[in-house]
């Protein structure tokens, strides 16, 4: 479906930008992704919620192989970007991650680099030559509504920040190499409610050209800011729908049991 | 059924549910006094039942004000969600019976003052009716059961009907006899009263279906059909000629 279509029928699933199928990852022998299958709508946010230790976060480092940094961890299964295997053997992960971006749970800043230098770090790193990088750091801290907050101090370190205005910097820092989806492992948990709240905003502003994926322990942030949600547990993908769907009438009782706090 | 981890939210959820329930049984009280009260011409019990109905726009104030501290400390969703915004709509249907019982009781006090009218018997029967369908949507609502309160749904146009038929027993009444005319516009009154306490114990059953399989049958057939006040977006507005 075209993007003109999803505006003239706003509750129709959009054309998918990753398609996962029978998805299985391991730690050594712990299972901890279970054959999952499963569709990432193109310009939306997904969330994936399930209690601590169900895969999520594994299954969010599989789609831009960072899970295979781990030692004994592996991964088997399909992740098609826009309809191309990103586990296959010619895919290059580093350049992969240039399409895929990923914000961590806690703000990472390069610590000895300055704030212009550590939303340039992805091209300087990668070894791509950047035609105006001032218009680029400029671009970049715009989008994420923190360009008027630093612009008199772009060569301060980046780690002189407030931890709100440093996961923002780390977003720039994804949005400077311009990829396809960004990938959110719980980007607000260290974040108090203003700088949460920011985050927010900014989640909601980036799917209108981004695809977001986003782990969150937050349900109502969850429900806030994704389009569809998919539920797991204990590895496995138990239901897959629109946010507002799962919210109010979930299919599977385990969702059900999970959203009103009846587990464990 | 498995119950909440936080055992506070799990007894906030139970008397938000005792609370509608002891509503909805002080509803079908008032109810049944005010009936009494109107097939004996008892102006006392009709005082009495008058007075019931503090305790229930008490017991409107606490539900209300539980499920606003629930929204905004518990957040609830999925089933929780839908009971306690059920529960909002439930205790305002629940609270406009016990208003409407309270108008029937001023009629049948007003009635008390004038000899018996002869139509008056046929209220009796509506009475009863309006008083099994608040009961059986109660009786829906703590057995959540959906099939019930679908069933009870179809009952409204049978109340419906039989509203019509006092209304017309009362002009045709009223026509021949002009003496009864303050009498029977009171009968037609209570009538009504009756008819809208039915429509009430309808938006129940609806309550009752949406709680228990989030499905929203309001207004079903109605929104389907077009609204005359859209704008209908095939149909370009005509170009003004220059």
């Amino acid at each position: 479906m075209s993007a003109l279509e999803s505006e003239i029928d706003p509750d129709a699933t959009p054309e998918p930008k990753l398609q996962i199928s029978h998805l299985d990852a391991y730690f050594n022998d712990r299972h901890v992704v279970r054959d999952i299958t499963l569709s990432v709508p193109q310009r939306r946010v997904t969330a994936i919620i399930g209690p601590s230790g169900c895969g999520k976060s594994t299954f969010l480092r599989c789609l831009n192989r960072m899970h295979e940094h781990v030692p004994g961890a592996r991964a088997r299964g399909a992740v098609m970007l826009d309809g191309v295997d990103v586990y296959h053997p010619s895919i290059n992960p580093a350049r992969l991650r240039r399409h895929v971006g990923m914000v961590f749970q806690k703000p990472n800043p390069f610590p000895t680099m300055s704030i212009r230098d550590n939303v340039l770090a992805g091209h300087r790193l990668n070894g791509t030559h950047v035609d105006a990088p001032g218009e680029l750091v400029e671009r970049c801290l715009r989008q994420v509504a923190l360009w008027d907050e630093v612009k008199d101090r772009l060569g301060r370190p980046g780690v002189s920040l407030s931890s709100g205005q440093q996961q923002r910097l780390c977003m720039a820092r994804v949005l400077a190499v311009e990829p396809e989806v960004i990938l959110l492992d719980e980007p607000s948990s260290a974040l108090d409610p203003i700088a949460t709240a920011h985050i927010e905003e900014l989640i909601e502003e980036l799917k209108e050209r981004y695809t977001l994926v986003l782990v969150t322990h937050n349900l109502q942030q969850a429900a806030r800011v994704s389009d569809y949600m998919a539920f797991f547990y204990l590895g496995n993908l138990v239901e897959f729908d629109r946010t507002d769907v799962i919210f109010t009438n979930p299919k599977e009782s385990r969702t059900e049991d999970y959203l009103t706090g009846k587990f464990g | 059924m498995p119950t909440h981890t936080s055992k506070v939210y799990e007894h906030e959820l139970r008397t938000l549910r005792d609370k509608l329930l002891l509503m909805g049984s002080l509803v079908e009280e008032m109810i049944h006094k005010g009936q009494a009260a109107l097939s004996t011409r008892d102006s006392g019990l009709a005082k009495a039942t008058i007075r019931l109905d503090r305790r229930c726009n008490r017991l409107e104030c606490e539900v209300d004000e539980l499920c606003m501290r629930i929204l905004a400390t518990r957040q609830p969703v999925a089933s929780d969600l839908r009971f306690v915004t059920a529960a909002l709509k439930i205790v305002t249907d629940l609270e406009r019976i016990g208003d409407l019982v309270v108008n029937i009781c001023e009629r049948v006090e007003e009635l008390n003052e004038e000899s018996p009218l002869q139509v008056t018997e046929e209220l009796t029967s509506l009475s009863e009716e309006a008083a099994a369908v608040v009961r059986e949507a109660l009786d829906a609502l703590v057995s959540r059961d959906v099939e019930r309160a679908q069933k009870l749904l179809s009952h409204d146009d049978h109340i419906d009907d039989h509203y019509a038929r006092i209304f017309q027993d009362v002009l045709a009444l009223m026509s021949r006899d002009p003496s009864t005319v303050y009498r029977a516009t009171r009968v037609q009154s209570v009538a009504k009263y009756l008819e809208r306490i039915a429509d009430h114990a309808m938006n129940i059953a609806e309550s009752v279906v949406f709680l228990v399989n989030g499905r929203d049958i309001r207004h079903y057939n109605r929104l389907k059909e077009s609204d005359p006040l859209e704008v209908d977006h095939d149909v370009r507005p005509p170009q003004r000629s220059r």
